[in-house]
């Protein structure tokens, strides 16, 4: 079980790095290269003070013999520009190729789960809070991200320095190699031992961070509230008791980190001391040269940095494994089913429901429901809040499929159809619709790219948006959404409605689209609607029976059964829960007085 | 949203108006400053003492003194260590404090400022300036300023240190410093550029997940899912150009830093050698040498890098500092402040009882962000215990008359009074006790539902606050749940439903037992039976109490004292049920809207 959990997240990895394979494999080359052309720099220093400045002809290679001291030094100063400039060249691939790994592979994980996301089914949208899922995209892949491209990477790099320093050490002298290598384990042991201790903590912070953030959150867009209730002395001790708690918070923690600072600097402190003075007694001793010496010294600090970052690495590579699970959470989650068959049904044909009912997560929301409708009719549905009638629009549209019975179009079962088509034959205006971070003209044009502006205008107009729009100082260039102007729920709901009017498509659902327009509005669309709907068959849903009593039959919703179904008029004259709520709000009465 | 600022130009003013909120740590960050330069010292010291070791006991050939020299190496670097430490200490206090001293000052100010600023800023703006702005402006405070320091200290103390030794070596790295410095500044401004560009596309992915996410349902209906992602990579794409090009840019700079200190270093080998064959100099100088000239540059790197971030900190100032200055629109005067208090320190002792009178005496109005004059000389008496009905269509106008009660927003001319005297004698705070507001969109905080409803009167026993939710049917939405009361709603309530939240906030303005009340489409997400029951209950509950009410649905209104009706932002008639209808005007033709559709059936 485990095991495959693990499995799941390398093949995850492996995946999406494969784009990345061919930059990634260049920079780690070029990553060994430095270290290897740095090593070099520094023997090429210790051969010039040995065999030129003190003398030691001994370790002169052969071609050099008989040099004379001063031509000697111009080699060996050349030797080590080279030496410089190659390693140039193989940063640069480093510091190029690395950058470029890393974006590929993000970009591909990125896609995946933006393609993935889309194509999931309605009910898993309507189970997992947004936040949540924006969170795991945005924040898990950078996590993702740091970890292959940060943490493998340096963990990989400082392994190589270690080696190849450590064989290099063991050839020049064994003995200081010795010395200065044995502060690495103790120094690596006690990073890690550190992070993982604080590690907790600093949840701990982040929580607190979570919470102080949240208050002013809450404050800022409670500030009606808090006003009209006089509040702001108590949201003020609110704020300041969780600010003060995240700053003592930190300021414990970083008193911590600091003594962890001082041990590891006083670490390497020790461990330069110790190679100065056996490196000292040795050279003087005649064990060692001075070349040597000042290499080792060289090499010693070399080694410091990557191997007090180890510990922090090796921590913290641990915790990918949360961010991994979280993706896979959305990879692994199954897709909607989209059977692309060619049966296309007539979609100006009848819709039928029949014997319809539907379920969900065990709790009945449609109970043996059965209607239908003919093509180019207009049916209108009544329920209060949980009645299901907004259900009806979903299985229209296939994004729930019902538990029992089944739904046809032109004698067609919508499980049948093509997915696709059938989603572009019904057209669903939402309660809360959704506004794309774009113009009112590409909104309005989201579904019919290819529509001209006089076709958005007249879409506008039909959906009684014209005037709100010649409000807008960029009138129909005017951005909205989440980066824009913010429209109100009744400019919402009017920018969906012209949106769907635009499709043309033979079916439109109107799922409480009129609640927030007020009652004027509202009509003067329902007048609009049917002509600008031409052939379509409409299905209107709402608890305002204004918006219903026009249409051909009507079907009353209680619990998920239909209670009553007529017209208007039939169903008026039935008293039942449709001429109550028409009472409620008005509407019989005012039938009487006016009609007197 | 940040993304696309322009390159603000630097200037101190910005900064100045910060000084004040700073300058509480300015003790310890003068020590911070000091403990830098002290440790700039050790630093650049630590190098000759160990060039003293090749000279004083490996060349002479003996290890005479070198117990002496290791203690005076332990000294050293003991030094060193305790002035990280105190380094390290000082700056995180800076950090911290700064930091929770900055988010204090914006908040205190957000509390004091207009509604008319939260009507043109949104929640996500205001809340990145007290979180983000302000934590990044105290790190670069406490970390970057003391560490520019310290680079500077380090780089002219080597540069002394050499000429005093060895003027012609030195003089090997100095002739180098121009062309890395012009090289720095180069490069640097090129990196800030590409790094704008990276997160400026780093937004648009995440505005990209948004829509993507918060709008599937959408895009599942009308099937268009493909294009979507379609549209999505094109945006990873453009994402990772742009962080390609800035990897580039980097690859050449960080390298070409390194290759000027390797080329330092083996220009002063060269020089060096020669001095030392020709006796001028000696091998543990040079080596000490040869440790500055690799290291040299770095350290211009990391300084040029460190002045671009606090350059780049000049927008999260002005920002900041923009929030903590703002002056509210609506103010309380010198005197009323003195008599009344502030809204954090009120003086409720010198506050008189509220009747609930209201006056509007000739008031006109124009919202601040401009535009036409929405109230011209209007006045209405309302006497305590009345109901004014406010009724029109969809957009601005409804509310105006409910900010100027409230005095969220000051009338442009004439006066509003509260029980006969100038609402501006009071303070905000006195008159924003006595009103009991709900919302269309009701805004509930984290917590349980009982400390929701709490908050309309802190005192409130828990059977007054029982009470209240019964009076408005919230006590439903209570035992739906599976600890009632106690149930957490969820941050901003968000798991409930609008209508629940909207009886939960009607529950918390009756417990504050208002004398002004106010209803703003208070119930349009309930049901109508709800509704009605709702209705009958406040209308007991609330005698006596004066009420504004705001509704689309012309049925709950019919028995109010007075009713406004707007069109088009003015009040264009005002009357009762009875003689607006007589009127056959706006009102009637609004109340008979609904009948027309079934004439016509």
């Amino acid at each position: 079980m485990k095991k495959e959990k693990i499995n799941q997240k390398a093949r995850l990895l492996a995946r999406h790095l494969r784009p990345a394979a061919p930059a990634f494999a260049l920079g780690i080359a070029a990553s060994m290269a430095v270290t290897l052309l740095n090593m070099a720099f520094l023997q090429i220093v210790r051969f010039t003070v040995d065999a030129v400045l003190m003398g030691d002809v001994s370790s002169l290679p052969q071609a050099a013999e008989g040099m004379a001291p001063d031509r000697l030094l111009t080699v060996a100063c050349l030797l080590a520009v080279l030496v410089a400039a190659l390693q140039f060249v193989a940063g640069y691939l480093q510091d190029s190729s690395l950058p470029k790994a890393s974006e590929r592979f993000v970009k591909s994980l990125r896609d995946a789960l933006y393609t993935h996301i889309q194509h999931l089914p309605f009910s898993w949208h309507a189970k997992n809070p947004t936040g949540d899922i924006i969170q795991r995209c945005t924040s898990d892949v950078e996590k993702v991200r740091t970890f292959i491209m940060d943490q493998v990477l340096e963990l990989m790099s400082t392994v190589f320095l270690i080696v190849v320093y450590m064989i290099v050490m063991f050839t020049m002298n064994v003995k200081i190699s010795l010395v200065a290598l044995a502060f690495v384990p103790a120094v690596v042991l006690y990073s890690v031992a550190y992070y993982r201790r604080i590690a907790s903590r600093f949840t701990e912070v982040d929580e607190a961070e979570g919470a102080l953030s949240t208050a002013v959150q809450e404050n800022l867009t409670g500030v009606r509230v808090v006003r009209a209730f006089g509040r702001e002395r108590d949201e003020l001790a609110k704020f300041r008791e969780k600010n003060d708690h995240y700053t003592n918070l930190w300021l414990e923690l970083g008193s911590t980190m600091s003594t962890f600072w001082t041990m590891g600097d006083l670490m390497s402190v020790l461990q330069i001391l110790s190679v100065i003075l056996l490196g000292v007694s040795m050279c003087v001793g005649g064990e060692i040269t001075v070349g040597t010496y000042l290499a080792f010294i060289g090499y010693t600090r070399q080694l410091n940095w990557p191997v007090r970052g180890l510990g922090r690495i090796v921590s913290e590579m641990s915790k990918v494994g949360v961010s991994l699970d979280r993706l896979l959470y959305i990879l692994e989650s199954k897709e909607e089913e989209r059977p692309r068959t060619v049966l296309r049904a007539d979609m100006h044909g009848e819709i039928r429901f029949e014997n319809v009912s539907f379920a969900y997560e065990e709790k009945p929301v449609l109970r043996d429901v059965s209607f239908c409708v003919p093509g180019g009719g207009t049916l209108g549905i009544l329920g209060e809040t949980g009645s299901g009638k907004s259900t009806v629009a979903l299985l229209l549209s296939r994004l729930y499929d019902p538990t029992q019975g089944r739904v046809t179009i032109g004698g067609v079962d919508l499980r049948e159809m093509d997915q696709q088509a059938l989603r572009r034959g019904v057209g669903v205006v939402l309660q809360e619709p959704f506004l794309f971070s774009r113009t009112l003209e590409e909104n309005i044009a989201i579904a019919r790219p290819d529509a001209t502006h006089e076709d958005v205008e007249r879409a506008a107009r039909d959906a009684c948006l014209s005037q709100a729009v010649s409000e807008f100082k960029e009138g129909y260039g005017t951005v909205v959404g989440e980066r824009g102007v913010t429209l109100s729920g009744g400019q919402k709901q009017r920018v969906a409605i012209a949106r769907t009017l635009l499709t043309g498509a033979p079916i439109m659902v109107f799922d409480d689209a009129l609640s927030a327009v007020d009652a004027r509005t509202d009509e003067a669309i329902r007048e609009r609607l049917r002509e600008a709907a031409g052939d379509a068959t409409l299905i209107l849903i709402a608890h305002r029976v204004s918006t219903l009593m026009g249409a051909d039959q009507i079907i009353v919703l209680e619990d998920g059964r239909i209670a009553e179904r007529g017209t208007h008029e039939e169903l008026m004259a039935q008293g039942g829960i449709y001429a109550r709520v028409a009472a409620i709000q008005g509407i019989g009465e005012e039938a009487a007085a006016c009609g007197s | 949203m940040e993304a696309d600022q322009k390159r603000a130009s630097f200037s101190l003013g910005p900064w100045k108006r910060l000084v004040p909120v700073v300058k509480r740590q300015h003790r310890v960050f003068l020590l911070a400053v000091a403990v830098n330069i002290a440790l700039a010292v050790t630093d650049f010291y630590m190098p000759l003492l160990q060039s003293e070791a090749v000279d004083a006991f490996i060349l002479a050939g003996t290890l005479e003194g070198l117990g002496l020299y290791a203690l005076k190496y332990a000294v050293v670097a003991a030094i060193s260590l305790i002035l990280l430490r105190l380094y390290f200490k000082f700056c995180m206090e800076i950090e911290m404090k700064d930091g929770r001293d900055l988010k204090e000052a914006c908040f205190v100010n957000l509390q004091r400022l207009s509604i008319d600023y939260y009507n043109v800023t949104s929640a996500g703006h205001s809340l990145s300036r007290v979180m983000s702005d302000t934590d990044r402006i105290a790190s670069q405070i406490a970390w970057n300023l003391p560490e520019i320091v310290w680079e500077l200290a380090y780089v002219l103390g080597v540069f002394g240190v050499m000429a005093s030794i060895s003027l012609p070596l030195a003089m090997t790295l100095i002739v180098l410093t121009p062309p890395v410095a012009f090289l720095t500044v180069f490069f640097q401004r090129k990196l800030i550029e590409l790094n704008r560009q990276v997160r400026a596309q780093h937004s648009k992915i995440t505005a990209g997940y948004n829509e993507g996410i918060m709008g599937a349902k959408t895009s599942k209906t009308m099937a268009l899912e493909d294009r979507l992602s379609g549209e999505f990579m094109e945006t990873t794409a453009r994402a990772a150009r742009a962080g390609i090009a800035h990897g580039r840019m980097r690859a050449i700079y960080v390298p070409l830093v390194v290759l000027c200190g390797m080329l330092a270093a083996s220009a002063t080998l060269l020089r060096g050698g020669r001095m030392v064959l020709g006796g001028e100099l000696t091998l543990g100088v040079l080596s000490a040498f040869m440790t500055y000239a690799l290291g040299l540059f770095d350290i211009f790197r990391m300084m040029a890098r460190r002045i671009s971030l606090v350059i780049s900190l000049q927008a999260n100032v002005e920002r900041v500092a923009d929030l903590i200055d703002r002056q509210p629109t609506v103010r309380d005067s010198a005197e009323v402040e003195a008599k009344y208090g502030d809204c954090f320190e009120p003086k409720r002792e010198n506050w008189e009882d509220m009747r609930g009178e209201v006056d509007f005496d000739d008031v006109s109005f124009t919202y601040p962000d401009g535009g036409e004059e929405v109230l011209s000389h209007f006045s209405l008496h309302v006497p305590a215990g009345a109901t004014v009905a406010i009724v029109g269509e969809t957009g601005a106008g409804k509310s105006t008359l409910v900010n100027l009660v409230c005095r969220f927003f000051e009338p442009t001319g004439g006066r509003v009074l509260i029980d006969g005297r100038d609402a501006r004698e009071r303070s905000q705070l006195w008159l924003h006790s006595h009103i009991g507001y709900v919302l269309q969109s009701p805004h509930l905080f984290s917590g349980t539902i009982r400390e929701n409803i709490r908050y309309g009167r802190p005192e409130a026993t828990d059977e007054e606050i029982e009470e209240a939710a019964r009076a408005v049917r919230a006590d439903r939405v209570a035992a739906k749940l599976e600890k009632g009361y106690e149930t957490d709603v969820g941050e901003c309530g968000d798991r409930l439903s609008t209508g629940e939240k909207q009886l939960i906030s009607f529950a918390r303005a009756i417990l504050a037992k208002p004398k002004i009340f106010v209803l703003d489409e208070a119930t349009s997400s309930v049901d109508t039976q709800t509704e009605r029951l709702i209705q009958h209950a406040t209308q007991t509950l609330m005698r006596g109490t004066t009420s504004f009410v705001i509704a689309h649905r012309l049925s709950t209104i019919r028995e109010a004292d007075t009713i406004l009706v707007i069109d088009h932002g003015k009040i264009v008639e005002q009357g009762t049920h009875e003689s607006l209808l007589a009127k056959k005007g706006v009102y009637y033709a609004l109340y008979t809207t609904q009948l027309r559709g079934q004439e016509k059936a």
